[in-house]
């Protein structure tokens, strides 16, 4: 070696020696330092998660007889960014797919659309990335079509999925109560957690009434399978698989045969009062019971068929079920529809009355007009009829005792605060006693999107002023102090609505003005009525019963308050209005009632609201002395309570019995105890009852077959 | 006493005297294995055992999903290196004077592979054209070949000193320059950027090791940063080679592009961590979200199922390879041994630190493999050569032998 080769080999030396220690330091640093940032992007990417979707536990009866649950159905779906990718965005795969399923392709791409601003149901509210489902209950010939033709089929996959069935008939009308599933949006996958997964039904969730309500108990968790996969995205093993775990079963107390019955009588109500000329178009009933606030059934008209949820709803259904010609048929009017309660809320005006100190003893003036702040209020269709006990005063429903006795009140309650512009004005004493009977806020029952009602407290009007004078209704703006008379009751009111005045003090006694209640909150208070004084928060959910067969949860209805009313007082409310049946305003309504059998106490209510037919309404309690059901229908703008909605209730009340020809839905009025998983996982109806003991000839023996071969 | 020379007393005819000299050069008392460096051989050894472990985990899931056999890159890679050892040991048993003599030989028929590689001859990988089909499904890489000549060629001409000469004029090195330059240019017609930088730095690593005065060196360097503005400035590069400069520059700018195995190397190796998931246990590996992984990126195998300790392990086994390079080059005996070691350790050195550093993300991805690692039988036969070359260097000269 030359010797000036010798240093700069030793330069190369250094050179390298640098180079691996820039290499060792590097991979120290990617390693060891950083390591864990790139093992998380590392199993990100290397892992792909698939959600198997849990089966939606069912919605059941009393006796455990299913409403709603989900069964396996081959359902056909398809991948948008696979179409999109066609040159024709899809086209022709969408029209062919429609051939084969006999739909018109038109509606099949109706239904792909997505949500967005500007398109309307039916549309896809999930991700674009999740298959959309266009056809369920496939038959699985045109499964297999799909499958094996996917050079024709591009973009169209049929899978097993579990798919919501209602059950007919029974339940077929408890739409309003059941709510719906929709798939779930992306907003709501991430305020729930929810794991995306590429299937349909795991996405439903409750859209609506117990669905909505109980959603987290009935959805269930879905399964997770861990797949590897290759960079090709190929699948190479299964890293983990987790199970899914089906949804609880909801038992509610909704009993089938009485919701039927309550549905048929409602719906013969409003045919009643449109072959008598109303233009009545809808109305709520409920049953609950007395002493455990517990639904037994709640029906709304106009009402529809929920099957029309499944597969995907038409534009057309949807339209219709929100629509106001159709009568909204998606609302439930029986905790929604807030109506005039009339006369049946005279029951709350005795209890304030003697609160008042009015004896309860006492006898009081019916004549046939009270005059008022100027105006004469007069007792509707019925000349003087005397002094009169608060007995008879509510057997034959005189208006003018209330009027006179609210009138009284009114005068000694704080009169300076009448016309306080402030939230904070005193309660007035009558209406004290009416919130304290539940109205005027939210029974809290186990539905969502449930109506508070009205009860016209100072700060009620006060509200109601601020914000109708100068927004809302403008009463200001339309107002003509000589104009037509909706504009000069606008007139009126923009300078004094929140005054509360005698008048309103006046109607209010009675159930009318601005009173407003809900079908389901009359009955609670009918309920506290004749339990005692007991108010429920009233419940339709009554347990939860895990897949396993466990009850994971009980759900009593509680207790939301107490009225604040003497026992001796509320005995003899309920004495009253078992003379209102007997011999009273209701006594033409039953007629012939075998009341020696079950003893039925009522109240009639015809409240007459301003531009419109009267509200009918009929809420009662059976049996008299030890009240255990209460039945409530309202249908506005129908008639006379007595003969509209009367005669309903006592069809009700012949079907909980059995009486008149009808088949008794509790026999002996004994409510069943809670279903049990059997080992097969079906649900056994208690003893006593379900299809073996409604029909002990051979459908009963047959499944008793069944179950021990 | 040996085995052959009792042999050789017993029988003594001329075609059996052939036999003798050829088995005693290779297993002789002077024989290159008995006087092999057994460091450096060990560390060869350890490096293919490993690249060839690491070839198998990479490929065998790939191919089993392919349904081929799940053992073919391994059987393939087992023979690149027995074919490897074979040459090695047969250029390591020449004798340094011989390799004066191949010098022009190699050189020469490298450069028409080169050419060769240019005709409809060659065929396309990752855009450039650098392979030559021989038939049966092997393929020759002429330019793994273009290394060695490069650096017997230079260090033929680099060390022919004239009587009196201190050091190599400006003759010696003019003429170092017009012969590199046309593999280089052939190269760079490839286009081969990642050989190029090699042989270009092997060139000017030579020429400065030979001994050239301070003043070639700078005249050098000042002519290297021109031809770098050159590039730069004339859009010289194709466009496929300037994307990997620049994502290597800015690589998230294009994530799934050529930005990709960038980002895929570097994920699997620092997901590797310290102790690695274990060979053959990577779900990465296995689904091949490397590409190139059992070639080009055979070091993000390395540290993704190995962990930080395999990384240090290999870097280690090359540390120990160019240390042996290195310490044979300060002991040759004369100036061309000296300079063909250098060069093998120069071309190891830049090799290593280009491939690794782009696994690891401070190197832009050029095709160059990890020597002794990667998958490849151009490779291997070059490496091995050169490891023969390096024993043949090592090997005190027997003025008395033959």
């Amino acid at each position: 070696m030359i010797p000036a080769s010798r240093p700069r080999l030793i330069v190369l030396y250094v050179v390298v020696a640098a180079l691996l220690l820039g290499l060792g330091t590097r991979v120290w640093y990617l390693q060891v330092r950083t390591g864990t940032a790139y093992l998380a992007q590392a199993n990100a990417e290397r892992v792909r998660q698939v959600i198997q979707p849990p089966v939606r536990g069912p919605i059941v009866d009393d006796t455990g007889a299913p409403m709603v649950d989900s069964h396996s159905a081959l359902v056909v779906s398809v991948s948008m960014p696979t179409l999109w990718k066609q040159s024709d965005g899809g086209a022709a795969v969408l029209s062919r797919l429609g051939r084969l399923l006999h739909i018109r392709h038109r509606r099949i791409q109706r239904e792909v659309r997505l949500c967005t601003a500007g398109v309307s149901q039916p549309c896809w509210p999930g991700s674009p990335y999740q298959p959309i489902p266009v056809a369920e209950n496939v038959p699985p010939r045109i499964g297999l079509q799909v499958l094996e033709n996917q050079r024709l089929y591009q973009g169209v996959t049929a899978a097993v999925q579990p798919v919501t069935r209602y059950h007919q008939p029974i339940s077929t009308d408890l739409a309003q109560t059941l709510g719906y599933l929709q798939p779930i949006t992306a907003s709501e996958l991430k305020r729930e957690g929810l794991p995306v997964t590429g299937f349909s039904s795991v996405d439903l969730v409750g859209q609506a009434g117990l669905e909505l309500q109980y959603d987290r108990e009935l959805r269930g968790t879905p399964g997770a399978t861990r797949l590897a996969v290759n960079a090709a995205g190929q699948v190479t093993g299964t890293v983990s698989a987790v199970k899914p775990q089906p949804g609880d079963y909801l038992v509610t107390s909704i009993n089938s045969a009485i919701q039927q019955d309550t549905e048929v009588a409602l719906a013969g109500a409003v045919q009643r009062g449109q072959f008598a000329g109303n233009p009545v178009g809808k109305g709520g009933a409920a049953v609950v019971m007395t002493t455990t606030g517990r639904v037994l059934a709640l029906a709304s008209y106009p009402t529809y068929n929920p099957s029309v949820w499944t597969g995907g709803i038409s534009t057309a259904e949807f339209g219709h079920l929100f629509s106001t010609h159709g009568g909204e048929p998606i609302l439930n009017r029986a905790t929604q529809g807030q109506y005039a309660p009339g006369s049946t809320w005279k029951v709350t005006s005795v209890a304030a009355a003697v609160a008042a100190g009015f004896p309860l003893n006492g006898t009081y003036q019916c004549p046939a007009a009270v005059n008022v702040g100027g105006r004469s209020y007069v007792n509707d269709g019925s000349p003087s009829l005397g002094a009169m006990s608060f007995y008879t005063a509510l057997v034959v429903s005189c208006d003018t005792v209330f009027y006179n006795l609210a009138f009284q009140i009114y005068l000694r309650d704080h009169p300076r605060a009448n016309d306080v512009r402030s939230p904070r004005a005193p309660v007035q004493e009558m209406q004290k006693m009416e919130l304290a009977w539940g109205f005027g806020r939210a029974t809290g029952v186990d539905l969502p999107a449930e109506n508070p009602g009205s009860v016209p407290t100072r700060s009620w009007l006060y509200y109601l002023w601020k914000d109708n004078a100068h927004q809302g209704q403008n009463w200001c703006k339309y107002g003509k102090a000589n104009g037509s008379y909706v504009q000069q009751i606008e007139w009126d009111d923009c300078r004094s609505g929140n005054i509360w005045t005698a008048g309103q003090a006046v109607i209010a006694s009675i159930g009318q003005g601005y009173v407003s209640v809900t079908p389901l909150q009359l009955a609670r208070a009918y309920a506290a009525l004749a339990n005692g004084g007991t108010l429920y928060s009233p419940r339709i959910g009554e347990a939860l019963i895990s897949p396993a067969g466990q009850v994971v949860g009980r759900i009593t209805p509680p207790v939301a308050g107490h009225l604040p009313v003497a026992k001796s007082t509320l005995a003899y409310i309920r004495h009253a209005l078992a003379g209102v049946v007997t011999s009273g305003t209701a006594a033409g309504t039953f007629g012939g009632f075998p009341l020696g059998k079950v003893c039925v106490a009522g109240k009639t209510g015809t409240a007459q609201v301003s531009g419109n037919q009267s509200t009918s309404v009929f809420a009662s309690f059976a049996p008299c002395d030890h009240p255990k059901y209460v039945v409530v229908m309202m249908i506005p703008n129908s008639g006379f309570g007595a003969q509209v909605s009367g005669p309903a209730v006592r069809q009700i009340w012949d079907g909980i019995y059995g009486l008149e020809g009808h088949k008794a839905a509790l026999p002996g009025g004994v409510l069943p105890g809670l279903p049990h998983l059997d080992r097969a996982g079906q649900l056994v109806p208690p003893a006593g009852f379900g299809p073996a003991a409604a029909r002990p000839g051979q459908a009963g023996a047959a499944s008793r077959r069944r179950r021990h071969p | 006493m040996s085995w052959v020379s009792s042999q050789s007393r017993r029988r003594s005819s001329p075609a059996w005297a052939a036999v003798r000299r050829a088995a005693a050069r290779v297993a002789g008392r002077d024989s290159a294995l008995r006087q092999a460096d057994w460091l450096l051989l060990c560390t060869v050894l350890a490096l293919t055992l490993l690249g060839t472990l690491m070839i198998w985990s990479a490929t065998q899931p790939m191919l089993l999903q392919q349904g081929a056999n799940p053992h073919g890159f391994l059987m393939k890679q087992l023979l690149n290196i027995a074919l490897g050892l074979i040459l090695m040991l047969v250029v390591g048993s020449l004798d340094p004077r011989q390799l004066r003599l191949f010098a022009p030989i190699v050189y020469g028929l490298s450069c028409l592979g080169l050419l060769a590689v240019l005709t409809p001859l060659g065929s396309i990988v990752n855009g450039a054209r650098s392979w030559i089909s021989i038939g049966a499904g092997f393929q020759v890489e002429p330019s793994e070949f273009a290394k060695l000549s490069v650096i017997v060629i230079s260090a033929m001409l680099l060390s022919g000193l004239r009587p009196g000469e201190k050091r190599p004029g400006s003759k010696a090195v003019g003429l170092t320059l017009g012969m590199a330059a046309v593999p280089i240019l052939l190269v760079a017609a490839e286009p081969d950027l990642g050989v190029m930088i090699v042989l270009v730095l092997l060139v000017v690593g030579l020429i400065a090791l030979s001994g050239v005065r301070l003043r070639w060196l700078a005249g050098m360097v000042a002519v290297s940063a021109l031809a770098i503005t050159a590039v730069a400035k004339l859009h010289l590069l194709k466009a496929y080679q300037l994307s990997r400069l620049t994502s290597f520059i800015n690589p998230s700018a294009d994530p799934r592009g050529t930005g990709y195995s960038a980002a895929q190397a570097k994920i699997a190796i620092g997901s590797g961590g310290l102790h690695g998931t274990g060979l053959f246990h990577s779900p990465m590996i296995a689904g091949s979200f490397v590409p190139e992984q059992h070639t080009d990126f055979i070091f993000a195998v390395v540290g993704n199922e190995l962990g930080f300790t395999g990384s240090l392990i290999v870097i280690g086994l090359l540390a120990l390879l160019l240390v042996c390079a290195l310490r044979i080059s300060a002991r040759a005996e004369d100036q061309f041994g000296m300079l063909v070691a250098a060069g093998i350790a120069i071309w190891f050195a830049v090799q290593a630190f280009v491939n690794i550093g782009m696994t690891v993300g401070i190197m832009p991805v050029t095709g160059l493999p990890l020597p002794f690692v990667s998958y490849g039988g151009s490779a291997m036969f070059a490496d091995m050569i050169a490891v023969g070359l390096l024993q043949s260097v090592r090997r005190p000269r027997n003025v008395f032998a033959s």
